[in-house]
């Protein structure tokens, strides 16, 4: 039987594939068989990731993404996150609708996941889905994420290229050098740059990289505890270009930046440079063996999630005794100490699987 | 971890009109199920598609243009095809009472009138879902 699913999404049987990622994410333990045995075809798409906050256009985008690629043939899967209600547990899925006119299209597959209960931007399940999507043989996955704010940064731990994008009229420059989201793009696009400002979020987000690769050369050529706060108080005082000839010397090699992209998602302007972009980069990760490397990043990070979350599974299926209860109790009437109970769940815990 | 109801609410046809659509896939996404919603304009291909790459329990049709006797039976009809009629079917909007056994007879499980409150929807998806 699951041998049959199994072979029914290695076929491209798009009811297999579509039922699979249901049960994926329903947690059903047979469906994790199947997903072991289509293990021959993981990393085999490239897996872009397109994030971004509510409304700035991800899906709109990515509609004309998947235009771009079955243009030159590749089959494209999507994966679409939107956010369940923390109440009912239900899910209105509003991304597919910018999507639908590829619906009939049988080189492209669009499932849209809610994130039951996880708040980094995508849902448990999501690197699972992407694994049957390649075991069906799509070629390019894109990843839309939940519209996100500043720390919902999951999608690094899947994509191969973090596509981030902002809008105009978001707020001022030290959004961007704030720590989280921001330091995840390897290409930015600044969507609606129609818009009044869109030029001025494109310099403060070239500032923010330029700054950023500059402080890492800093960090390099002669580490030390003064080299950063020295570099900054040059910038203070003279202003970031006068730093540039001496800090970043060969300026022939400014491509070592993410680039700044600007697009109309609405009106396709722009897509066509942005997929080059894309893929261009891609070939150069893989050809580099930063590709390699990144996704054994990626997934040594996704295997300490899925343990962590058996942990938690353990915890909740153990339950009926109502010892997480009681503990909290003891806690409460200072019995005993959060930290020494949370210590002495995790020993038992480690005990009881050594048995 | 108990299975998630998906719903497919759609809007076949030609009509502008989706309150009623969006009043609904509110009322199921409180109810805890998850509501993929396709929007305005679709045709009968389109939607049929998106139930099957979502995996979807249901399709609510959605339509006041009144070309349900053509668009809601050719739904059904392309789910047979596809090996998926095992995706329960239903629709609302402006639909006259005479056209409701037609509907019906062509596998439309049940026809919601305006007015209809919605946890009467709700209670007929809970009951009459085809996949256990």
């Amino acid at each position: 039987m699951i041998d049959t699913l199994a072979r029914r999404c290695l076929d491209g049987d798009l009811r297999a594939v579509a039922r699979l990622i249901s049960l994926l994410e329903d947690g059903d333990k047979n469906a994790f068989g199947t997903l072991a045995a289509l293990k021959q075809r993981s990393g085999q798409a490239h897996v872009i990731g397109i994030t971004g906050p509510p409304g700035s256009g991800k899906s709109t985008l990515t509609d004309k993404l998947i235009g771009e690629f079955r243009a030159s043939g590749k089959k494209v899967g999507v994966i679409a996150v939107d956010p369940s209600s923390p109440f009912s547990g239900g899910a209105i899925l509003g991304d597919r609708l910018r999507m639908q006119e590829h619906a009939t299209d049988p080189g492209v597959f669009i499932r849209s996941l809610a994130s039951r209960g996880r708040l980094g931007g995508l849902s448990k399940a999501t690197a699972f889905a992407l694994r049957a999507l390649e075991a069906a043989g799509y070629d390019i996955v894109i990843i839309e994420t939940v519209g996100v704010g500043q720390s919902e940064i999951d999608i690094v731990k899947v994509a191969d290229t973090v596509v981030l994008i902002s809008v105009p009229g978001l707020g001022d420059d030290i959004q961007v050098i704030k720590a989280g989201i921001m330091e995840i793009g390897d290409i930015f696009v600044v969507n609606k740059s129609d818009r009044d400002g869109a030029d001025r979020v494109v310099r403060e987000i070239r500032a923010m990289l330029e700054t950023q690769a500059m402080l890492k050369r800093g960090r390099s050529v002669d580490a030390g505890p003064d080299t950063l706060s020295a570099r900054n108080a040059e910038i203070l005082h003279h202003g970031q270009n006068d730093l540039r000839p001496e800090t970043m010397p060969d300026r022939a090699d400014p491509f070592d930046l993410p680039p700044v992209m600007k697009t109309i998602a609405e009106t396709g302007e722009g897509v066509p440079e942005l997929c080059r972009e894309i893929l261009s980069r891609f070939e150069d990760a893989k050809a580099s063996g930063e590709l390699e490397k990144r996704r054994q990043a990626s997934i040594k990070s996704q295997l300490k999630d899925l343990v962590g979350w058996q942990v938690m599974d353990y915890f909740v299926d153990h339950e009926e005794n109502g010892r997480l209860d009681n503990l909290a109790r003891a806690i409460l009437t200072r019995e005993i100490d959060i930290y020494t109970a949370a210590r002495e769940l995790f020993s038992a815990l480690i005990k009881g699987e050594r048995q | 971890m108990e299975r998630k109801i998906r719903v497919i609410v759609a809007k076949p046809g030609l009509d502008g009109h989706d309150r009623g659509a969006k009043v609904i896939a509110r009322a199921l996404r409180d109810a805890g199920m998850e509501v993929i919603y396709t929007g305005l304009r679709q045709t009968p291909e389109q939607i049929v598609q998106a139930a099957i790459q979502e995996d979807a329990d249901v399709i609510a049709l959605s339509i006041l243009s009144g070309a349900h006797n053509h668009l809601f039976p050719r739904v059904v009809d392309l789910l047979k095809e596809k090996g998926a009629d095992d995706i329960l079917v239903f629709g609302g909007g402006v639909i006259p009472e005479e056209d409701i056994p037609f509907l019906k007879s062509k596998g439309i499980a049940e026809v919601f009138g305006p007015g209809t409150p919605t946890s009467v929807t709700v209670d007929f998806i809970k009951t009459h879902l085809k996949r256990e």
